[in-house]
């Protein structure tokens, strides 16, 4: 039984924390033609992701998407920079806010499109809606829709991997609040202890709905919460999908190695918690700013800047892409509802008997109904 | 046909699983070097080694939420949770995350997670350590959840536990583990969802389920051989799903029931059965459901205070007693028992 440790993979490593701070991010020098093109991909797919939500957040005032419906909007160049580090054998954990994320991840976004209405051919069949999709031929392990609630769910996905002495890796994101939560600490002191290979990765958009980071917790600066359990950490910039594919493809080196590593990617939440969410709490100058730094328009003047591509290409790649998305919402909208008759189809993966399977009006037993019932 | 305890058979069944399963591995507090604080788990971690036998740090929400997702990638994790009160610690990962998993991704992740752990009052443990809430996992759907009251069905379920594909919260009990009695040398699972009539008769039936379905049975026993009365003792072994229709069919035949429980009275587990009688068998009662339960107080330290909280024998007896007075059983002697 090789029940010793993967001593080859494990680092023994116990750096401190690499505080990089936010918006300096080293750059690393790629030749160029790769380079443009790696900026051209990843804006392609924040582009996309953008439209996709703007849709959504349309979808949702249409009465066409219930429930919550947290957008990915300002997050677009963590989700591409952190996707772009990981295999497609890798698998992701994440929260309630990623829709961007399963699109990253390969997904086909009519499958995500459709999921926020409800409809059979959502990624979950219609059963999770926007906080709960999931889908496992492309690894992504679910959304989930408690705080925190994913986090001890990954690192014991990171624990299977170790059993089997496999080689995927788990990232699992989170939001800064989640940092203040039980499952947060007691997680990474698992990991820690028995070397799983998981990225933690918080992305710290500075409000926990609306609340700030500052305060909420007592250390601010979130990623040096590793030390407590000597992971290794560090901070980027998650404006830049650049800097957070390099600080990704790191801490997932570091992860694959067997060391758990935790990343915060200091990012942005252009609007409210949720589509219903007016955000109030932010001032006039804090809304400016978040214009001014919106990521997606930060890439574009990149781009045109660096002579990588112009206005026009730009502008004609936004109209597939909302020609597209057009398309997905149809799709979706076209998408059957699911049939009542199959309400009890999850109950159990082990059929069981005496399962309960009646609707609300139902009796308990079919005789009881005979005398009051009307034909 | 062997002889043996409760926790002997508990401790059997694991190692003979964890022997067929490289899959199946254990987690818990000090279930390791300590052999486990009921020692359920003794010799194991020599056995098994540390990969599969897990010693894991007082973090009830982190190593049950990661025994789920290990779960979820094909693992068949058996955690034991100290004692069911600790569960409450878990509860977030129990009832929104195993529960969840399988329905809310429409059917693509499966949760074969076993968490073991024991309930029960009478040891003096006060307040918090005296609680019987499997209650609040037999509301769950998603979840199943089974209480064995003997040796043979320790094992018979703890196999099937293991080998489900559902999240399985698997109900022991302190004052159940020097049980002894007769368990099948084969590996035969039992068929989690099914009560079981451990007693037939046709005065009235006595239900319950772990320690009470064990103390039901001997209180039957007793009244027959000393009072001639034939009473008919259902344990129900599942909590969910609950067995209806053996209860109902039972009474049916009787025409009254008393339900016992280790838990308190009110929203319990007797409610549902008593619930369940009066939907299936309504035209069939001659009086009404009796349910023996917990006082409804904080479990107190003091022995006197705790053993008058905790239904006795005398308690059931008594129940039966005035049910079967309420229907004019006329040749049944009333009175106590003690």
């Amino acid at each position: 039984m090789s029940d010793q440790k993967r001593t080859v993979r494990k680092t023994t490593k116990r750096t401190a924390p690499k505080a990089i701070a936010a918006g300096v991010a080293a750059r690393v020098v790629v030749p160029a033609p790769a380079h443009a093109e790696r900026l051209l991909d990843f804006y392609r797919e924040m582009l996309f992701i953008r439209r996709f939500e703007e849709r959504a957040a349309r979808g949702y005032t249409q009465a066409l998407i219930g429930g919550y419906c947290h957008l990915n909007l300002g997050e677009e160049a963590a989700v591409v920079g952190l996707i772009s580090a990981l295999q497609p054998t890798d698998y992701l954990f994440t929260n309630y806010r990623e829709h961007g994320y399963a699109i990253a991840r390969g997904i086909d976004p009519k499958r995500i499109m459709a999921e926020l209405y409800g409809r059979v051919d959502g990624v979950s069949k219609g059963w999770g809606g926007s906080m709960h999709m999931f889908d496992l031929t492309h690894r992504l392990l679910g959304g989930y829709g408690i705080v925190g609630g994913q986090v001890p769910l990954a690192t014991g996905a990171a624990l299977a991997i170790d059993y089997r002495d496999g080689h995927e890796i788990v990232m699992c994101t989170m939001g800064d609040g989640t940092t203040n939560i039980g499952a947060f600490h007691e997680s990474l002191n698992i990991a820690g202890l028995w070397n799983l290979p998981i990225v933690y990765v918080i992305i710290n958009n500075r409000l926990g709905m609306g609340t700030t980071v500052e305060k909420s917790s007592a250390e601010p600066e979130l990623y040096k919460r590793g030390a407590a359990y000597r992971i290794e950490s560090a901070r980027v910039d998650g404006l830049d999908p650049v800097a957070v594919a390099d600080a990704a493809m790191s801490a997932v080196a570091v992860a694959r190695a067997g060391r758990p590593f935790l990343l915060e990617v200091v990012s942005e939440r252009l609007r409210g918690h949720s589509v219903v969410d007016p955000a109030k709490y932010r001032s006039a100058d804090e809304v400016a700013s978040l214009k001014q730094h919106d990521p997606v328009h930060t890439l574009a003047a990149r781009l045109v800047t660096e002579g990588i591509s112009d206005e026009t290409t730009l502008s004609v790649m936004d109209q597939e892409v909302m020609a597209n998305i057009e398309e997905i919402s149809a799709y979706a909208e076209a998408s059957a509802s699911p049939e009542v008759s199959t309400l009890f189809d999850y109950n159990y993966a082990t059929p069981v008997p005496n399962d309960s399977r009646r609707l609300p009006g139902e009796p308990l037993f079919a005789a009881a109904s005979t005398s009051g019932a009307n034909s | 046909m062997t002889l043996m305890s409760y926790r002997q058979a508990l401790h059997d069944t694991l190692r003979s699983e964890m022997l067929r399963d490289k899959d199946v591995l254990l987690m818990g507090e000090e279930i390791g070097v300590f052999e486990g604080s009921y020692k359920i788990t003794a010799g194991l971690l020599e056995e098994f080694g540390e990969k599969r036998v897990r010693d894991t740090p007082i973090a009830e929400e982190g190593f049950t939420g990661a025994a789920i997702g290990a779960a979820m990638l094909g693992l068949r994790p058996v955690v034991e949770i100290m004692t069911i009160n600790f569960s409450l610690l878990a509860l977030d990962q129990i009832v929104n995350h195993a529960a969840k998993i399988y329905g809310m991704f429409g059917g693509q992740a499966r949760v074969p997670l076993v968490i073991r752990t024991p309930g029960g009052g009478g040891q003096q443990l006060g307040a918090t350590h005296s609680q019987n809430i499997e209650l609040y996992y037999a509301f769950v759907p998603g979840l199943k959840v089974v209480a064995p009251s003997t040796p043979a069905d320790a094992k018979a379920l703890l196999i099937a536990a293991i080998r489900d594909d559902d999240p399985v919260l698997f109900l022991e009990n302190l004052a159940l583990y020097n049980t002894k009695g007769e368990v099948p040398d084969h590996d035969t699972p039992a068929v989690i969802g099914k009560a079981a009539v451990t007693r037939e008769g046709h005065h009235l039936t006595l239900i319950g389920y772990s320690r009470m379905a064990h103390v039901a049975k001997k209180v039957a026993d007793q009244l027959a051989d000393h009072e001639g009365l034939d009473i008919e003792v259902i344990d129900l072994r599942s909590l969910r799903p609950l067995d209806r229709e053996t209860i109902v069919e039972s009474v049916k035949k009787t025409h009254a029931a008393v339900v016992v429980e280790d838990d308190w009275l009110t929203y319990g587990i007797g409610a549902e059965v008593a619930a369940t009688i009066s939907d299936g068998a309504f035209d069939f009662l001659d009086a009404p459901v009796r349910r023996v339960a917990m006082a409804e107080v904080p479990m107190p330290y003091s022995k006197t205070l705790e053993s008058a909280a905790l239904p006795s024998e005398n308690d059931i007896i008594q129940a039966i007693y005035q049910t079967l007075e309420a229907i004019g059983h006329r040749r049944i002697k009333a009175g106590p028992h003690d």
